[in-house]
């Protein structure tokens, strides 16, 4: 990946975070910790990977996009705000009554493929749009972001096996391995580790990636669409509440917005992630 | 009655998908492990590649439904009803119900008439599971006719379905030539001024019987099929209220949340009269001929026409 394009996506992966912290104090609700650790990843996906563009949010050939950690919609919301699927000013009533931008993500939103948020749903649903391209000889492929915590969930591999028997190279799922949930760290609550090898035993194609990293994160991708009859799990590895100091690897920050104080704190930090970026 | 023409509607089922599927390119069809239960099987064998078997994980089968219709499928997913409405209930509401996706869930086995299997795949509670989710259209077809003109119904209705058939061979009586099936509108099969029985499912023809028993009492019952339980057809209700004073609900499913409550909901809204629910009690089943359990559990025209002669004495 070239030197500008890399500042460009970080660039964009900064506002993204600022509309996750903007969004998650205005609502005084919400998941700041696992929408900062995506953030990345959703600006690789939105700004460099997508076939997917705001001013035909339903073209049939699209690539889909499902969020299965439906709790992280403030990123999602956050790069679709960027990326023109409705004005960046909504993310101000994100939770709020009458608004557009619901607590979890509600396929009523432009740019939404799926309602998701009950953990464990999403990866299926991304399988069925996936069956459907096949069905239909369409060349769009299905991206899917997992919790690590997520996986815990018996559906996600019902799913798993499912996109392995019929052959779904057009699938790739992410799995958000930041290593905590809302109870503390994944091994400790009740471990899904060995991640790798479930998926692998599984009949999935296995990659891991460095969830910070843009050229970590373009190699895996451009790797993933090389893989043929298999569906592809991406493993990256992220730390929860990236970006913001105070949020990084702390578990108290899965679902607590931050009040006054902390925002501001907040958003003087990646504002001069941002000036730094830009100057 | 050795003439009468015996069908179980999971017959029916399988033969509409595998009759429609040509008129209906975007018809595809998912199944958990049960395809030769289920008559899904008839499909499969005519149209190979439009069939799935998702194995035995219903949960995730409801999801792949669900996507697929975010594509433009029209989705059959099918399993026995316990699975479909219980097992998988919370996937039916938030990956199909909420974002009110276009997906026909194909509930096979339903009730009590499952017979000998017993009470564990006795599903009495999927009427009542699937009619609070919002946006759900609920049927409950009473014979081969039916089922087949639900399906075709189903697949130009835009929007999630809920279809309950049974395991049990049930006499074909909507033979009229001028029979038609519209989601949401009862039909009355018989009139009737002293008493209304509605009924759905194989308690229709229960219903008849009952009807022809109570008539050589001397009572005058109108016999209604109420082949949809929600959208409910709340303006017939209210009429038969109106005009017979007495409604008597008969549906195979718990007494609670199923037909009689829908019922009994609307005349609350309308026309307040007395309800009596004809269904299985709050108790589980248990293994046995499906013939001799219905009769067991009063699913029977004797247990409705004596359950409808005592009820009299409710009108005012």
């Amino acid at each position: 990946m070239d030197a500008t394009t890399k500042k460009n996506l970080q660039i964009i992966a900064c506002k993204v975070r600022m509309g996750v912290i903007e969004g998650t104090y205005n609502a005084k609700s919400g998941h700041p910790g696992g929408s900062l650790s995506i953030a990345d990843t959703l600006t690789y996906l939105y700004c460099n990977k997508l076939n997917a563009d705001a001013a035909d949010p339903e073209n049939p050939d699209r690539d889909r996009f499902v969020l299965s950690k439906g709790h992280t919609a403030p990123a999602l919301y956050s790069i679709l705000a960027q990326k023109g699927y409705f004005p960046e000013e909504e993310l101000k009533s994100l939770r709020h009554i009458g608004a557009l931008l619901q607590g979890h993500p509600c396929i009523n939103i432009p740019g939404v493929d799926m309602s998701s948020g009950s953990l464990g749903q999403g990866i299926s649903a991304a399988c069925g749009m996936a069956l459907a391209g096949k069905l239909d000889n369409k060349k769009y492929k299905v991206y899917t972001i997992l919790g690590d915590g997520e996986i815990e969930e018996g559906q996600v591999w019902e799913a798993a096996m499912f996109a392995a028997h019929y052959g779904l190279d057009n699938l790739v799922a992410i799995v958000d391995n930041n290593g905590l949930q809302i109870d503390g760290p994944i091994t400790e609550v009740c471990s899904p580790e060995p991640i790798t090898d479930k998926f692998l035993a599984f009949g999935w194609h296995v990659i891991t990636m460095d969830a910070h990293d843009f050229d970590s994160i373009d190699k895996a991708f451009e790797t993933a669409e090389k893989v043929k009859d298999q569906p592809v799990a991406i493993i990256q590895k992220s730390v929860k509440g990236k970006g913001v100091s105070f949020m990084e690897n702390q578990v108290g920050w899965h679902g607590t917005a931050p009040n006054k104080e902390q925002y501001d704190q907040a958003m003087a930090e990646l504002n001069a992630q941002l000036k730094e970026l830009e100057g | 009655m050795a003439d009468v023409i015996k069908k179980a509607t999971r017959e029916s089922y399988g033969e509409a998908l595998r009759d429609l599927a040509e008129e209906y390119p975007e018809l595809v069809v998912l199944d958990a492990d049960l395809a030769a239960a289920t008559k899904t099987g008839i499909f499969k064998k005519a149209y190979p590649d439009r069939f799935f078997d998702c194995g035995i994980a219903e949960a995730n089968m409801m999801g792949v439904a669900a996507g697929l219709a975010t594509c433009g499928k029209i989705p059959f997913a099918s399993t026995f009803a316990m699975f479909a409405a219980g097992r998988a209930y919370e996937i039916v509401r938030n990956s199909i119900g909420y974002p009110h996706l276009n997906v026909k869930i194909g509930a096979t086995h339903a009730g009590i008439s499952v017979g000998e299997d017993g009470a564990t795949h006795q599903c009495n509670e999927d009427i009542a599971l699937m009619r609070t989710i919002p946006g759900m259209t609920v049927i409950v077809p009473a014979d081969d006719v039916e089922a087949k003109a639900a399906v075709k119904a189903a697949i130009d209705f835009n929007g999630p379905v809920y279809m309950r058939f049974g395991r049990l061979a049930v006499p074909v009586i909507n033979t009229n030539a001028d029979y038609k099936f519209e989601i949401g509108k009862g039909i009355v099969l018989r009139d009737g001024t002293d008493v209304t029985i509605a009924a759905t499912g194989l308690m229709v023809n229960e219903a008849l019987q009952a009807a022809e028993i109570l008539a050589a009492d001397g009572i005058s019952a109108r016999v209604v099929n109420i082949h949809t339980i929600k959208p409910l057809d709340k303006e017939l209700i209210a009429k038969c209220a109106e005009e017979t004073g007495l409604i008597v609900t008969a549906e195979e499913h718990s007494v609670i949340g199923g037909l009689g409550s829908a019922v009994a909901d609307a005349v609350t809204d309308s026309c307040p009269v007395p309800v009596i629910k004809i269904g299985v009690n709050d108790e589980f089943g248990h293994s046995g001929p499906a013939v001799d359990l219905l009769k067991e559990f009063g699913l029977s025209a004797e247990n409705i026409a004596a359950r409808t002669k005592a009820a009299m004495a409710y009108k005012k």
